[in-house]
């Protein structure tokens, strides 16, 4: 096993040293729109679009910088300011996995921002909208960038904000409202395990900064109980905010916001998060065969199966998306618990499906734009002439999803099934039971929307979205086509991240095999999910009205009963719990607390007395303070 | 006689600071007695704000070409160092942005000589004229701040602490709402000021019989020398002390700070709760660790009692109080105890020494910026009678104003110490190096600063509470039907409340600057 490489200071300054402007970019841009308010309405939108595209810059020159180091001098650590006194510096980790993620969020949200130009044309708020998606992208930039669990936490706070915000951008529907409140609660569970993760790693190693714990680590490797809580703890946070089980229920609601923020946030980067804290912690507390690696990756494989099967009932095009969101997302966590062997797998599959991700939702919000924002596919239907812009790029990133050969999907998710299969073999052929199902729900959502007979609206007169929307859509269909073949094949992604997040040793490397028997069965799964869904849907009528459906139909609908489970498991227990606590708090606590405030209040109120108002009063306490001073000074002169 | 009298030696450049502002305060007195009527404002607000900003630029000018003196200057009378700069950047930045709050109209009244509630009161109102005497008393005040904390020997200080005094003495009657309560202020604070400089001159009177001399070098000297426990030797520090922990509202001297914070002009608060607090602490610092450095085992325990005691009347008493500036009043006196926690972590240890003082002046930056721009806020919520100033009036306030109501509710963090604020890494600073002097070996106090650390963190929870009470009265109330109005701010109101909100936000989030200036600052100590 090749372990990482050490992390060395940044001292020149170059690209690497101005990498903050990387983050100073959206944010300026953000603070400028917030504070200068109405003002901007007219040129917002374009500063906007401008920081996001300058931040890319900065993430492209300092990858090209950061790739003519040698191999082991690629994890540069900038420190930029003392934050804390004595405890935690500000600083920048540049390295191969965090510019990669930079990489993507910059790139994929650039191409968001300039997409939402047109989307949100018709917003009176359009500015208002921008300089959320600008405090997104600075925020994911500290989250993936910063050196140390401080700094991850703030921008993973803040990623948490910009989602709650946009979420509820559209606040005057309630359900919007509601939907951000439920993704804010929902988050919360998993931030508190990051917390009291953080706390236990720097009770345990006295530092949250990444070169110190791996120094530490390297030193002498951790075992026992602390080891499995941080890891247990760090992937709640983990599952908080990538919408893993027992946490997903929020981000089907969340697709209440713009579809843009859906493709950016809830799709391309935000959720991923998750993934990129379990690498980035992975090598420090994954020990190789540890329960916690195999929590990760049993989490992953049971969610990539529940995001698909409620992927197949869904005929809300946005919570289809969103549910086959939460199940590529169960590949990637099943690739991180499998250790160095799936990280530039589960990294590879995180970045194109950043791109074919955000491919498809845009083009749902491009089908939307035209179709009075309909979200509801049996009122769609052969679209595809309508829209063929649209359509074409929407089918690229269909066939890459489900895995089609020679697409990006194809390589990234087949290196995930292939190494799962290998090392944990019942979880490897549950992933290839849930190709199989993206297969058919994939299937059924591009038939319903784009094949068959017309079932619109009557006032409904779909059309070509203008170019400013439908140029991001080819940008990220070519990446969609090409990517995964380019960063899976010859390992070029695992080489490259090896220094971060360490690799088989060179001679272990996979080889990419198209013949194995995984990636046969995955192919065949994925052939018959994909004829049965042009049986059912694309061949056949389309009912207008969903029908009942039998109990598995529901079950699905119905996002597995994850709604009725955390109501009858938590909401009502916790309303029975906060009933008692707030009698216990009335009779008990407030016995004390009230007493203890009224003790304080009290004393205050009789001391107030002293307050008189009269001048001779206080001259008198001045007197006697004198006095005592000068009485405690000769006695403590005299001792 | 054979003794000629010898011309003294004045560094003017050195002092050019200080000079500039008495200079421009004694133009301002001319330009009272010389100019019309209705040309006198437009003469003296810029030249208060220029003299001052001009001030301010010779500061940095010294800091930058690095020419700190290391010796006193004006033969012995004035001490230039590091921190002394430090402390006047910051007087002239927050008397600069208390001068934008005094330029507002409705501060101050007409005819400060009418009786209140007369004929010849409306008369004066009617004529639409006011005082622009403010703004030359204004910039006496500053500068005897600027001399007091700098001064090298006592009658020095004395001089600068009266020049200080008298001017706020003043200005705190000229309110033009509620004379009355403005007028008692303004007598209360001149007969306890008075009562305190008494003190204060009575035990220079006592060191000067101790020493035979009143030098800040001399008096060090004498201690090394001479015996510790000489009774006059103690009586005069106690009362030298009496005076000074007067003026830094420390308890038991503490009663004025709440009649007169509530009684003056609102932007003449502000100045008191900030720069006069800053020259204080400064003055302070000047006599205990330079002067009286060396019986630092006598005075650290009595110092300890007072710090405890401030902190915790400080933040009991402002539970019950009902009035905003009463309670902002209150939270300055707590904020005095914890200041003096830091005057306490000294001994003789010179990296401990400019550790504890950097922390102290770090704390001064960062609350007397938070200060002022809370009095600002309060300067704009008003009823039809004046300011809104019953805590009452400020119910529903975030629904109403909820930008001014959330600034508000920011600065009240700071002042409660909440991370991501200025004030928490203040109150970290000050704690800490409190804990670090207590654990160095030879530390006569050591478990006991631990000790009154967590009286300190103690009295930080309790103030907590009433600072959060405000912000649920302002977020989670129902507004008032008739609830105040908030007055279309000014520029000037505007550009203190965004500065203070932008050194508050900015230090919050990269403290290391602001950290590194004080450092640079305390590296050197005090001039002996």
């Amino acid at each position: 096993m090749e372990s990482p490489a050490e992390i060395v200071q940044h001292t020149a300054g170059g690209m690497i040293g101005a990498s903050w402007l990387m983050i100073a970019f959206p944010l300026l841009g953000a603070a400028i729109l917030l504070i200068l308010g109405r003002m901007t309405n007219r040129w917002g939108h374009l500063l906007g679009v401008a920081m996001s595209l300058a931040s890319f810059v900065v993430a492209v020159l300092t990858f090209l910088e950061l790739i003519g180091l040698p191999a082991d001098q690629r994890r540069q650590a900038v420190r930029l300011y003392e934050f804390i006194p004595g405890m935690v510096d500000m600083g920048l980790l540049i390295d191969p996995l965090s510019i990669s993620f930079a990489l993507l969020i910059t790139g994929v949200g650039s191409l968001i921002h300039i997409y939402s130009i047109g989307y949100m044309a018709h917003d009176p708020e359009r500015r208002r909208f921008f300089s959320y998606l600008n405090l997104f992208v600075a925020a994911m930039l500290l989250l993936v960038l910063a050196h140390n669990y401080v700094g991850l936490f703030i921008g993973w706070e803040g990623v948490g904000l910009a989602s709650y915000l946009l979420i509820g951008f559209w606040q005057f529907k309630p359900s919007a409202a509601v939907a951000a409140k439920k993704a804010f609660i929902v988050n919360r569970v998993g931030d508190f395990g990051l917390l009291v993760g953080m706390f236990i790693i720097l009770a345990t190693f006295h530092t949250l900064t990444f070169s110190d714990l791996g120094a530490q680590i390297a030193k002498s490797p951790p075992s026992g109980g602390a080891i499995t809580a941080i890891g247990l703890l760090l992937l709640l946070g983990a599952c908080g905010k990538s919408a893993q089980l027992p946490l997903q229920s929020w981000l089907l609601d969340a697709m209440e916001g713009p579809t843009p923020v859906s493709a950016l946030i809830h799709a391309a980067t935000m959720v991923t998060a998750g993934v990129y804290l379990v690498v980035r912690s992975g090598a420090f507390f994954f020990p190789p065969d540890s329960a916690q690696a195999l929590a990760v990756s049993i989490v992953g494989a049971a969610t990539l199966l529940a995001g698909a099967i409620i992927g197949c009932a869904k005929d809300d095009i946005k919570k289809g998306l969103a549910g086959s969101t939460m199940s590529q997302i169960g590949y990637m966590m099943l690739g991180a618990g499998l250790g160095p062997v799936g990280y530039a797998f589960a990294i590879g599959h995180l970045i194109t499906h950043g791109f074919f991700k955000a491919d498809m939702f845009l083009g749902a919000g491009s089908v939307m734009h035209a179709m009075n924002d309909e979200v509801d596919m049996r009122k769609y239907g052969g679209l595809r002439k309508f829209m063929p812009l649209t359509f074409v790029t929407f089918f690229v990133g269909y066939l890459a999803i489900i895995g089609f050969p020679l697409l990006s999907g194809y390589f990234t998710k087949d290196g995930i099934i292939e190494t799962a299969v290998h090392h944990q073999p019942i979880l490897g052929w549950l992933a290839v039971l849930g190709a199989g199902i993206t297969g058919f729900y994939m299937s059924r959502m591009v038939f319903m929307t784009f094949f068959g007979e017309k079932r619109w609206e009557k006032d409904a007169h779909p059309h070509e979205s203008p170019a400013v929307m439908t140029w991001p859509l080819i940008l990220l269909s070519i990446g969609a086509v090409f990517l995964g073949g380019y960063l899976i094949l010859s390992n070029r992604l695992m080489d490259f991240l090896a220094p971060a997040v360490g690799a088989p040793p060179l001679s272990e490397r996979p080889e990419f095999d198209p013949f194995s028997t995984a990636g046969l069965a995955t192919l065949a799964l994925v052939a018959v999910g994909a004829g049965f869904a042009w049986v059912r849907y694309g061949r056949a009528e389309v009912p207008a009205v969903a029908p009942r459906g039998s109990f598995l139909t529901t079950f699905a609908r119905r996002d597995l009963f994850g709604d009725a489970l955390n109501e009858s498991l938590f909401m009502r227990p916790g309303q029975w719990l906060t009933r008692f606590a707030v009698y216990f708090d009335n009779r008990g606590v407030d016995g004390l607390v009230n007493g203890l405030a009224a003790g304080i209040g009290g004393t205050s109120g009789r001391l107030r007395r002293i307050q008189t108002g009269f001048a001779r009063t206080y001259a008198l306490s001045i007197l006697f303070g004198a006095a005592l001073l000068a009485g405690a000074l000769l006695l403590v002169g005299n001792i | 006689m054979n003794d000629a009298v010898v011309a003294p030696t004045i560094e003017y450049g050195t002092l050019a600071p200080m000079l500039l502002v008495f200079g421009a305060a004694v133009v301002g007195v001319l330009v009272e007695a010389f100019a019309p009527r209705y040309l006198r404002k437009s003469i003296h607000v810029p030249l208060t704000l220029l003299s001052l900003a001009g001030a301010f630029a010779l500061v940095i000018l010294q800091v930058v070409k690095g020419a700190v003196p290391t010796a006193p200057v004006a033969m012995g009378a004035v001490a230039v160092d590091g921190p002394s700069l430090f402390i006047w950047g910051v007087i002239l930045v927050l008397s600069f942005v208390c001068v934008l709050m005094i330029n507002d109209e409705g501060h101050f009244v007409a005819s400060a000589a009418a009786v209140p509630g007369s004929a010849d009161e409306e008369e004066a109102e009617a004529a639409g004229g006011s005082h622009t005497e403010v703004y030359p008393l204004v910039l006496f005040a500053v500068g005897g701040m600027l001399l007091f904390p700098a001064s090298h020997d006592l009658l020095t200080m004395f001089v600068g602490l009266e020049v200080m005094s008298l001017p706020l003495y003043l200005l705190c009657g000229l309110a033009r709402r509620r004379r009355l309560l403005s007028q008692e202020a303004s007598m209360k604070y001149f007969l306890l000021g008075a009562f305190s400089s008494a003190f204060f001159l009575y035990g220079t009177a006592m060191i000067y019989g101790y020493a035979g001399t009143v030098s800040f070098t001399g008096i060090n000297k004498a201690l090394a020398t001479g015996s510790l426990l000489d009774p006059i030797l103690l009586l005069g520090l106690s009362l030298l002390g009496v005076g000074l922990l007067f003026k830094i509202g420390a308890a038991p001297f503490q009663a004025w700070k709440p009649d007169v914070y509530q009684g003056a002009p609102t932007p003449i608060t502000a100045l008191m709760a900030s720069g006069t607090l800053v020259a204080a602490v400064g003055a302070l610092l000047r006599v205990f660790w330079v002067a009286l450095g060396n019986m630092d085992w006598d005075w650290r325990p009595v110092m300890w009692a007072v710090a405890a005691l401030t902190m915790v009347v400080g933040a009991i008493l402002a539970i019950t109080q009902t009035d905003i500036k009463r309670m902002l009043a209150y939270s300055s006196i707590a904020h005095a105890g914890f200041l003096l926690i830091g005057v306490m972590a000294t001994f003789d240890k010179t990296a401990q020494n400019s550790k504890s003082l950097s922390a102290i002046l770090f704390y001064l930056l960062v609350y007397s910026l938070a200060t002022v721009g809370a009095f600002a806020v309060v300067t704009m919520v008003r009823d039809p009678g004046g300011e809104a100033g019953h805590l009452s009036r400020w119910a529903g306030l975030g629904k109403r104003a909820p930008i001014l109501a959330g600034i508000f509710a920011f600065f009240l963090l700071a002042f409660a110490g909440i991370p991501l604020t200025s004030g928490f890494f203040g109150k970290y600073a000050v704690f800490a190096a409190a804990l670090a002097s207590g654990s160095e070996a030879g530390d006569s106090l050591g478990g006991w600063m631990t000790g009154l650390v967590v009286v300190g963190v103690i009295a930080s929870a309790i103030a907590a509470f009433f600072y959060v009470r405000v912000i649920v009265l302002m977020f989670f109330s129902e507004p008032a039907a008739d609830g105040p109005s908030i007055a279309v701010p000014s520029t000037g109101t505007v550009a203190v409340i965004a500065i203070s909100l932008l050194v508050t936000v900015g230090v919050g989030l990269f403290p290391q600057p602001m950290l590194d200036l004080a450092n640079q600052a305390a590296s050197g100590l005090f001039i002996r």
